[in-house]
């Protein structure tokens, strides 16, 4: 099975953010980035896979700045065979432009089966995989934190509200991989050494046109200091007549 | 034609609460476009949740509803919702930001090569455009964006707005899902626990965390969840306890859990870590109990008391359920 794993480099989820004089995005100063947290699950599962099968390939790509090519590295020294950077220099917001982007170059590669994480925290769009899987066509399972693969068929497990769903479908298909689904392995020296010699192929990105604009990026308003009540369980009732009187929620 | 479609959910024949508050977003945004708001459900035997978006304020409703329908398939509702949207001249469709909206929608908007948004707290269409606010960052910033194509897609976050009951008889109009193969399909639900409050529709959540110290002492906080009622709170966990095993991770608030707005939260031995806070810090009022007074998720609570968890909840779930009995 070809396997496709869309990653993303994002701020890392300790960041603080801090808004750019544009007032449209954030400001890079002091920003460490990482790997997006789901997007390591991805990856584990297109290795997974590979192993069950015994064959095929797995290519990372992404979209973003030539720094990306650091969390490439890192996803070919865990063990895909191959990587994609696309290249562009803007903030995309936009998960529209960003599936179209993405399944342009799909098209053009040999796939059976896209995985990519549930969310990808900056933007917190949480929509790539069925965007995505519109575009190429294929089938979509989103959230998945259980898979099984049997005669080219998936079967999939995901939370929904109050109960878990169980969800089929064939190749090929585009799946989104949340917390639970495995544990990510991580990169050993010998990995960190062969993935140097790995392909990593840039080209520019080809975004259409934003189906978003931005019109401001803001700070969310600070929510006003809090009173402690007091201390232990003699405090109880200042809450209760707190939540009752003043904030009316009982 | 500048009409407003709101994607409905029906589970089991019966119309999801949250998507109520998708319909109250639909009608505002059909007063500004100055179309009309038409709710469509997909599903089998929709007759009873029929009635119930026919007298929720809508000007109409589309119920696309058959035994190919019986199950959700993500591709098969969208083929079918995306014909629609066209036949009614919708230029927004919008649903609740729920697992079948975050699913379903995308699909939708890709079919009609619309504008996306997700996870929207508002949105608006003035001047000819629609547009839209949601958090970014995990809510530690806000986007305003505009839509730039011909139809615009938003899902709702829960919470935001209230429940419609505008009331109304609007027409339903039923229709049979269009014939085509199915990709993916939901073979089973199953469900976690017959009484449980799914997170993000509680009106209550009660957070444990480390400070719990062993997953039996969970106890206290199903004891205090359990004191407001039946189906009124839920109970929440820091990934902590999650990576400890203590909690299944459905129940994480956070980051990589869920994103959460109950009218009420309340934290227990939770240090509040920015990835913590960015689950749950929109809730409308946040109580911490922790026992040290510099802990960060005092920052963001409304009230706190400082002290053993061990000592102030079990107090404090006997002073709720008192309040609870008296109403
Ligand atoms: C990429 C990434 C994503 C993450 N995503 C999430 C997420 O989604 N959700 C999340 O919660 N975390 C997340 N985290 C983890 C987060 O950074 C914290 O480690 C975690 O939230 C801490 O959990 P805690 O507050 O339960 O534990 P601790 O930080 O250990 O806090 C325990 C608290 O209990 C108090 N306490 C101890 N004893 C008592 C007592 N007897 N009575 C009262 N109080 C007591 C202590 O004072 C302390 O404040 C993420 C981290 C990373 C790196
Ligand atoms: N710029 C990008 N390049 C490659 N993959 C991406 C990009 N943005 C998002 N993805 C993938 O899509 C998933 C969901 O992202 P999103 O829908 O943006 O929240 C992420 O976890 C990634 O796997």
């Amino acid at each position: 099975m070809e396997i496709v794993v869309c990653i993303k480099r994002v701020p890392a989820s300790d960041t603080t953010i801090k808004i750019a004089a544009d007032g449209k995005s954030i400001d890079p100063a002091g920003v460490k980035y990482e790997l997006n947290p789901y997007d390591e699950f991805a990856i584990e599962q297109a290795l997974l896979i590979k192993e069950q099968l015994g064959a095929g390939s797995v290519t990372v790509v992404t979209i973003g700045s030539k720094d990306a090519q650091k969390e490439l590295r890192d996803a070919l020294a865990r063990g895909a065979d191959k990587a994609a950077l696309l290249t562009t220099d803007q903030w995309i917001s936009d998960g529209a432009s960003t599936a179209a982007a993405l399944a342009t170059w799909i098209k053009s590669q040999s796939c059976d089966l896209v995985l990519c994480g549930r969310q990808a925290i900056d933007s917190d769009n949480n929509q790539l995989a069925p965007n995505l899987a519109t575009h190429l066509g294929f089938a979509c399972i989103t959230e998945v934190n259980k898979l099984e693969l049997a005669d080219g068929k998936f079967t999939a497990e995901r939370d929904i509200e109050g109960a878990r769903e169980v969800v089929t479908c064939p190749t090929p298909a585009v799946l989104s991989c949340q917390k639970g689904l495995n544990e990510p392995r991580y990169p050993n020296l010998k990995g960190i050494m062969a993935a140097k010699k790995k392909p990593l192929e840039e080209a520019a990105a080809e975004l259409p046109a934003a189906g978003l604009e931005v019109v401001s990026l803001a700070l969310p308003p600070e929510r006003a200091a809090g009173k402690i009540l007091g201390d232990g369980a003699d405090s109880v009732p200042a809450l209760i007549d707190a939540l009752r009187n003043e904030a009316k929620v009982l | 034609m500048s009409n407003v479609l709101v994607i409905a959910e029906v589970r089991g024949g019966s119309l999801k609460r949250s998507s109520l508050e998708a319909v109250t977003a639909a009608i505002e945004l059909a007063g500004q476009t100055g179309g009309k708001a038409i709710a469509i459900a997909c599903g089998s035997g929709l007759d009873a949740a029929g009635s119930e978006l026919a007298a929720s304020g809508v000007a109409q409703v589309v119920a696309i509803d058959g035994a190919a329908f019986e199950s959700y398939s993500g591709d098969g509702y969208a083929n079918a919702i995306a014909a629609q949207a066209g036949e009614h001249g919708a230029t927004a469709v919008v649903m609740t930001h729920t697992a079948m909206g975050k699913d379903l929608l995308p699909r939708v908007a890709a079919k009609l090569d619309a504008s996306i948004a997700t996870d929207a707290t508002s949105v608006k269409f003035a001047d000819g455009k629609f547009t839209v606010q949601r958090p970014v960052f995990a809510g530690k910033a806000t986007l305003t964006a505009n839509g730039t194509k011909a139809v615009f897609c938003a899902t709702i976050r829960p919470n935001n707005y209230a429940a419609a009951s505008a009331g109304g008889n609007a027409e339903v109009n039923k229709i049979e899902p269009p014939a085509g193969d199915l990709l993916s399909v939901v073979k089973e639900i199953v469900a976690s626990s017959s009484d449980r409050t799914p997170l993000q529709e509680a009106k209550v959540i009660v957070a444990g965390g480390r400070g719990l110290k062993e997953a039996e002492h969970f106890n206290l906080v199903e004891d205090l969840a359990a004191a407001f009622g039946p189906g009124v709170a839920a109970v929440g966990a820091s990934r902590a306890v999650v990576d400890a095993g203590w909690r299944p991770h459905r129940e994480q608030v956070g980051q990589t859990g869920k994103v959460v707005s109950p009218p009420l939260y309340i934290a227990i031995g939770i240090s509040g870590a920015i990835q913590h806070l960015a689950g749950m810090r929109t809730a409308g009022t946040i109580v911490a109990i922790n026992k040290d007074a510099d802990a960060p998720i005092f920052k963001v609570a409304d009230y706190g008391i400082v002290g053993d968890a061990f000592e102030i909840v079990p107090a404090l779930t006997k002073a709720i359920a008192e309040v609870v009995a008296s109403k």
